[in-house]
């Protein structure tokens, strides 16, 4: 069936069966590989997306939630908060293997779009969600205050 | 994961190690360090012939690009970066100029130095690469300084090199390395005698800085890996495994499979049936219509209460003997006490967070593989074979891995054959193989489980004069064409190291070994044998010093007067963690320290527990001694990480059987470590100019029991199970 998204601000129309989850729609038919499958269970955060903004696992949203919506994934995030958790990223050498890393951006920036000065506590609530199996944890804590204060 | 596949010593590399240069048409130099058994009789790689094989480590482009290949799989650990740094050192270029790509299978060129194949593990990127990159790196910069110094008319020894710039003060001339880069494919080589590395106190990289890394595409979704291979008309397929070891397929009803709109084929293959379509969700759609009525008369039904049980039986009689040191028998008739310990570890799944999946492309005269690829040349071999065609014909693309923790190391290259299955039945189609979570867990190649047995005897003073330890778990190398040299009198290796090799001074002292033959599949995991060793070895020597009333770094420090680095370690870890300090109500600290892969690490746990028995790590103070630390900011991370991941079995992680089903399946019931549990973690690195040893497992091996040292210290209850389990705890 001809589903119609609108992807990082472009439309996208794709022929899927609405159930079909929205990571396989934008990783198979948009070829948008950024955002990860590590799980398909909502257990690790791989697939984070933005849905309107608000962070959502893509792997368990039927894609047909997403149409009418505005999808952000990793390659189209351009807040200055997106842009200011990537270079903190970078800056504190938080990524190891990657894999996870996609997931962890979108959700660190969900995070900072609605708490601009989060506690450990606020990093770990919202952050608990996405798995790094190289437990890069303690740079992503480091990175998130880093971007904060590089915001405020 | 740690293996040879022959003695490393030969293979060292030296200065007179023959060097090659092929001009790159139109493009520049392309540089590689000859291996010692491309013997100078060997002209034929001096031939033109060969240009155009990536078979070099150091490529810069006019358009000033210094591309470094990386013999070593990127899968977290920091390769990348380290052989980049030790490049970038020699060659002076600029950091920001270096791009990393990496090699492709090519066993002669891209070998690991310390075995004789190609391939990423037993922490040993840095160690067996530490002269062969700098080699490589000095002798691009020579070749291009010997081009300026033609062009410019200058002596070449009056050529400065820095950032990526080639300067003649008196002349004032200067240029990019791209502006020299052809006519340096064109300079003789240096005479190798004459290639001198640089003095360290002129590293500008080596040990020096954090080098951020803007070129990997991990924070903007453009990193490459195999999940995310797209090629023409490429099928994904997704396989229906037995769900026991040795199930086989009986029969299989695949029209409700093949009735999925979109899917293309269904192909029955030896581990199972696939089921092919153009993307994956089509594919698992398919895969879960599939009918399958399974045969599992053969296969694995025992569960993992029954196999503990075994073991523990077996653990009546000696072993195969690792280490026979003294007379233990003797010793113990005259120990004034005796305390005895016994240690139970459960499978573990390596749960990579990329999900393993592997691209295949079978043509009649050849294969292409896309893989996170750690072991190139077994799996090159096992390719060709299942194939019938030579290594050679089987090209393999080494892509980033979204971590491996040594699963993608396999001996019997487990997935890339599946793929390459799959791939056959559909010749001249490429396939992506993608697994799902719970087939990765579920599809085997676990850490096996383990049960120790120690007994170990003090004399009236409190000093350990015998220590017999027993231990019994499936071995890694038997049935694999590793076993000839990882296996000897019986003895794997990897089952013992870490207790035969206990530095401490005890006169008498016995290990052995019982390798029980099951069907679980198992393969090393991140520290390998060090992952159970070093948990029972270190809380057992804690209950030595709490029987012999002393404290437990005054203890160990007593008993590592022959061990240097050992006694480093754990004195710089005690300092810093300020191991005498008082802390608050409910929190207790505990110590551990371990070799493996030639570093010495030390950790100290502090942990806090409360009246309901729940407890929590909250920091964990480290020293590692790598020797020399190429990428200071890179060991840091990598002691973070292995902090992080070793907690997790420490807390929760455990495979366990039913009657030969996996009862794990995702993340939800095999847990793994969260940002909510992560401790704070500070790193300290011992200073030394001894030769860099690798950091990727070092850090994994003291975790455990130094939590669960300070868990006992907070409690008084000893600990011998893991995931570990407090009384009163639910
Ligand atoms: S893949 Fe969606 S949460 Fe894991
Ligand atoms: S960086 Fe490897 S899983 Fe997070």
């Amino acid at each position: 069936m001809s589903i119609t998204l609108n992807v990082n601000g472009l439309d996208h129309t794709v022929d899927a069966d609405p159930d079909t989850p929205l990571l396989w729609v934008l990783r198979d038919h948009i070829a948008l590989t950024g955002t990860k499958f590590g799980c398909g269970i909502a257990q690790c955060g791989a697939c984070t997306v933005h849905l309107d903004g608000q962070a959502t696992r893509a792997c368990v949203t039927p894609v047909h939630l997403a149409v009418g919506k505005q999808v952000t994934t990793i390659e189209g995030v351009q807040s200055s908060v997106a842009k200011a958790i990537q270079q903190a990223w970078e800056e504190l050498s938080v990524p190891q293997c990657g894999y996870c890393q996609s997931g962890q951006i979108m959700s660190a920036t969900a995070l900072l779009d609605s708490n601009k000065n989060p506690s450990d506590a606020d990093i770990d609530a919202a952050m608990s969600g996405n798995i790094c199996r190289c437990a890069t944890y303690v740079r992503i804590r480091a990175a998130i205050k880093h971007a904060a204060q590089q915001l405020s | 994961m740690k293996f040879l596949l022959a003695e490393p010593a030969a293979s060292q590399p030296s200065r007179r190690d023959f060097l090659k240069c092929v001009v790159v048409a139109g493009a520049g130099l392309t540089l590689g360090v000859r291996l010692p058994q491309a013997s100078a009789q060997d002209g034929a790689f001096l031939a033109e012939d060969d240009s155009f094989q990536p078979n070099a480590f150091v490529r810069i482009g006019s358009d000033n690009r210094v591309t470094l290949i990386m013999k070593h799989l990127e899968m977290g650990q920091g390769s990348h970066t380290g052989l980049a740094t030790l490049l970038a050192e020699e060659l002076d270029a600029a950091w920001e100029q270096v791009i990393t790509e990496g090699a492709p299978a090519d066993t002669n060129r891209y070998k690991n130095l310390h075995w004789n194949a190609q391939g990423t593990g037993g922490s040993s990127a840095i160690a067996n690469s530490f002269e062969q990159m700098r080699t490589a790196g000095a002798t691009a910069k020579a070749m291009l300084v010997a081009a300026a110094a033609k062009t410019w008319q200058v002596p070449a020894s009056e050529i400065q090199v820095s950032q990526g710039v080639l300067s003649h003060t008196a002349s004032k001339k200067s240029a990019t390395f791209g502006e020299f880069a052809e006519a340096a494919a064109h300079q003789a080589l240096p005479i190798p005698e004459e290639l001198v590395l640089k003095d360290p106190k002129d590293f500008i990289y080596i040990g020096k800085q954090r080098l951020t890394r803007k070129d990997t595409g991990k924070t903007d979704g453009s990193a490459q890996f195999t999940q995310d291979v797209k090629l023409p008309g490429m099928l994904t397929a997704v396989v229906a495994h037995a769900p026991r070891f040795g199930g086989t397929v009986r029969s299989v009803d695949d029209s409700k499979a093949r009735a999925v709109a979109g899917v293309v084929d269904v192909v029955q293959i030896p581990s199972g049936v696939a089921v092919l379509a153009k993307d994956f969700w089509t594919a698992k759609l398919g895969r879960d219509a599939l009918v399958i009525n399974w045969d599992d008369s053969a296969a694995f039904k025992h569960s993992s209460v029954d196999i503990m049980e075994n073991f523990k039986a077996l653990a009546k009689q000696p072993g195969a003997v690792a280490r026979n040191d003294g007379d233990t028998a003797s010793a113990m008739k005259n120990a004034a006490t005796v305390v005895e310990g016994n240690y139970e570890f459960p499978y573990l799944a390596h749960a990579a967070m990329e999900p393993m999946n592997c691209v295949a492309w079978v043509k009649p005269d050849g294969c292409e593989i896309w893989n996170g690829e750690q072991m190139q040349t077994v799996d090159q071999a096992n390719v060709a074979a299942t194939l019938g065609l030579k290594p050679e014909q089987v090209k393999i693309n080494m892509l980033y891995a979204g971590s491996s923790f040594g699963r993608r190391a396999n001996p019997a290259s487990d997935y890339l054959l599946e793929a390459v299955h799959i791939a056959k039945a559909k010749t001249n189609t490429p396939v992506k193989l993608v697994w799902t979570r719970e087939d990765d867990m579920r599809a085997g190649y676990y850490r096996p489980a383990y049960f120790h047995q120690i007994r170990a005897g003090l004399d009236k003073n409190g000093q350990p004069i015998a220590w017999e330890q027993r231990i019994v778990g499936q071995s890694l190398a038997a049935g694999t064409p590793f076993e000839s040299f990882m296996v000897k009198d019986g003895v794997d290796k990897t089952s013992v190291e870490g207790a035969s090799t206990l530095p401490y001074k005890i006169p008498h002292l016995k290990v052995d070994l019982h390798s029980v033959k099951l069907p679980v599949p198992v393969l090393w995991w991140r520290s390998v044998g060090h992952t159970h060793t070093a948990f029972s070895t270190e809380t057992f020597i804690d209950r030595l010093a709490h029987t012999a009333k002393q404290d437990p770094v005054a203890f160990r420090l007593n008993l590592l007067a022959d061990h240097p680095r050992h006694h480093g370690v754990l004195s710089l870890v005690a300092e810093k963690a300020g191991w005498d300090k008082p802390l608050p109500k409910g929190w207790a600290r505990g110590v551990a320290v371990h070799e493996s892969f030639n570093s010495f690490a030390a950790q100290v746990a502090e942990v806090s527990v409360k009246d309901d028995g729940r407890f929590k790590v909250e920091r964990v103070v480290c020293a590692i001694d790598c020797g020399l630390a190429i990428n200071p900011d890179v060991i840091k991370a990598q002691m973070e990480g292995s902090v992080g991941f070793a907690l997790a079995p420490v807390l929760m992680s455990a495979i366990t059987f039913k009657q030969g089903l996996v009862a794990q399946s995702n993340f939800h019931d095999y847990q793994v470590l969260r940002i909510d549990q992560m401790p704070k973690v500070e790193v300290h690195i011992m200073p030394s100019d001894a030769k860099p040893t690798g950091v990727g497992e070092p850090g994994v091996p003291p975790l455990a029991p130094a939590v669960a040292n300070a868990l006992s210290a907070a409690t008084g209850q000893w600990f011998d199970k893991l995931p570990l389990q407090l009384e009163g705890s639910v």
